[in-house]
């Protein structure tokens, strides 16, 4: 009885174990492929225009409403304490400090992690992955590396492009509706913000970026059963690397920020 | 470079529960045409999967160009794949690129060719298995069935392998184009004198590009013998299968 309850426990464990293990393995075997000739810059420029550029619409968007919100909503929550005039540093704290990376995170998981899982998925059972070891390449290098190194440096580019669409959707929303001073709104962000601020932003996107391409690669190389296959690893590479986005964005934030 | 030979030596496969392969032996002289026969799910493409490294096996020998791939390191492996071509059953061609690089692939990614060189060098294969120039700039699915075969067949011997293999290369054709792939088929190895390995279900298809034939059972050989005896070999098993009669000693069966 006791055995058997032990048991129920231990192998989920197990098996949780050897999962992490094999994807530290597959995280380690790209990252050395990346720094290993011969390098396919073809195949890394296309994805890293595919997310650098595709995804630059829907991430601007999200990040300027975000700071037309965020400048409506502490300035409706600071005037209980008298306290509108850091409207500005609250912005831009918190978008260069969190929202630009989170935001701009989640939403190229949502794009490039899914098309990536399901772009690798029907290769693989398709046998394109198969017919490329059969063609002397290697999986790896041609497919997994250039796709992990294209989020893991397009993502601070986006999220600098967020930061700036964050900053002045506030901006917009504090001069044009709330009534504060252009130079004094402005005054007031650049006075807040430190270079540190923005250093650990870009951190945490070249973090997530890696996260979003290895989870999209890790459950599209290693899909299988056909078209429901595929649709399950799309999701799975979507739904892992948000969590991990989340989680991770703590242990960065802890890291630079910690009292 | 010259043709490889081919030698399996007790080759055992088990996926879970369920044994695939059980103490396969081949062999296969250079220059040579073996066709592996075999009902679906009989193993036959773990079999050439094994060969080809993609899949490791749990025990036996396999040996090609008097190497043994189970134990060469993955470089050593491509090495080897270097003198190999592989036609896969759905073709697996690669849908991101257009034609002509699909053709070429091997030779760009080695850096072998420069791309100028390469799309020549796809229109004279894709001359060869009878496409024109101008298909070269088509993505594989703008293509027929048939064509993806062809381009599939073009890509497979344009590195001039001593070594292919075709996974059931009719299966899902029509009649007619069926036998025009195995003429291209036939006209390919001899070009390039290599050695040829297919898998079908198809007997019409594989006395016409085989010149020994296997059959495979329940993951093992039950029967070697040339191509052009098919039923008529006095196997009783082989011959059920060759003439696709119902009663014999093959009966369906459950599958686990």
């Amino acid at each position: 009885m006791v055995g058997a309850m032990l048991a129920g426990i231990g192998r989920p464990v197990l098996a949780a174990c050897e999962s992490v293990g094999r994807l530290a393995l597959f995280a380690a075997e790209a990252v050395s492929h990346m720094v290993r000739p011969p390098f396919h810059a073809r195949q890394f420029w296309r994805h890293f225009v595919e997310v650098a550029y595709f995804s630059l619409p829907v991430v601007a968007l999200t990040a300027l409403f975000t700071g037309m919100v965020l400048a409506l909503q502490s300035y409706t929550g600071f005037a209980r304490f008298n306290a509108q005039s850091a409207v500005a540093s609250v912005v831009v704290l918190s978008v260069v400090r969190e929202l630009g990376p989170v935001l701009a995170g989640l939403m190229v998981a949502g794009r490039i992690g899914a098309a990536m899982a399901a772009e690798l998925g029907t290769m693989r059972v398709t046998d394109q992955i198969d017919a490329l070891t059969t063609l002397s390449t290697d999986p790896m290098k041609y497919l997994v590396a250039p796709r992990i190194l294209a989020t893991t440096l397009a993502l601070p580019l986006l999220v600098v492009v967020a930061d700036i669409l964050g900053v002045m959707g506030g901006y917009v929303i504090g001069t044009m509706k709330l009534g504060f001073v252009s130079a004094a709104y402005l005054d007031s962000t650049w006075d807040v913000l430190e270079a540190m601020d923005v250093i650990s932003g870009l951190i945490k996107a070249a973090v997530f970026g890696f996260v979003i391409g290895l989870m999209g690669c890790w459950y599209g190389f290693h899909s299988k059963g056909g078209a429901q296959g595929v649709g399950l690893a799309t999701t799975s590479a979507v739904v892992v690397a948000s969590i991990l986005i989340l989680m991770l964005d703590y242990v960065v934030t802890e890291a630079f920020f910690s009292p | 470079m010259s043709a490889l030979g081919v030698s399996l030596k007790g080759v055992r496969k088990s996926f879970g529960a369920k044994r695939v392969l059980d103490g396969v032996d081949i062999e296969v002289a250079p220059n040579s045409s073996l066709v592996i026969l075999g009902g679906s799910g009989s193993g036959k493409s773990v079999t050439i999967k094994c060969i080809l490294g993609l899949i490791q096996p749990d025990e036996g020998v396999i040996e090609v160009g008097g190497q043994d791939v189970t134990r060469l390191s993955r470089r050593d492996r491509l090495a080897l794949m270097d003198r190999m071509g592989m036609l896969f059953q759905q073709g697996a061609l690669f849908d991101s690129l257009p034609v002509w690089e699909n053709v070429c692939f091997k030779l760009l990614a080695q850096k072998r060719i420069t791309r100028a060189a390469a799309r020549d060098r796809a229109a004279e294969v894709l001359a060869q298995v009878g496409l024109a120039a101008s298909v070269g700039d088509l993505s594989p699915s703008e293509l027929s069935g048939g064509m993806q075969k062809r381009v599939a067949l073009a890509r497979a011997v344009a590195a001039r392998p001593d070594l292919i293999f075709f996974d059931e290369p009719t299966t899902g054709l029509d009649p007619i184009m069926g036998a025009v792939i195995d003429g291209l088929i036939v006209d390919c190895v001899q070009r390039l004198g290599a050695t040829a390995i297919s898998i079908t279900h198809d007997m019409a298809s594989a006395r016409r590009i085989g010149q020994q034939a296997a059959m495979i059972h329940h993951g093992k050989i039950v029967w070697t013998g040339a191509a052009a005896e098919l039923g008529n070999t006095g196997n009783a098993m082989v011959d059920q299968f060759a003439r696709g009669e119902r009663e014999g000693p093959i009966q369906m069966e459950l599958r686990k």
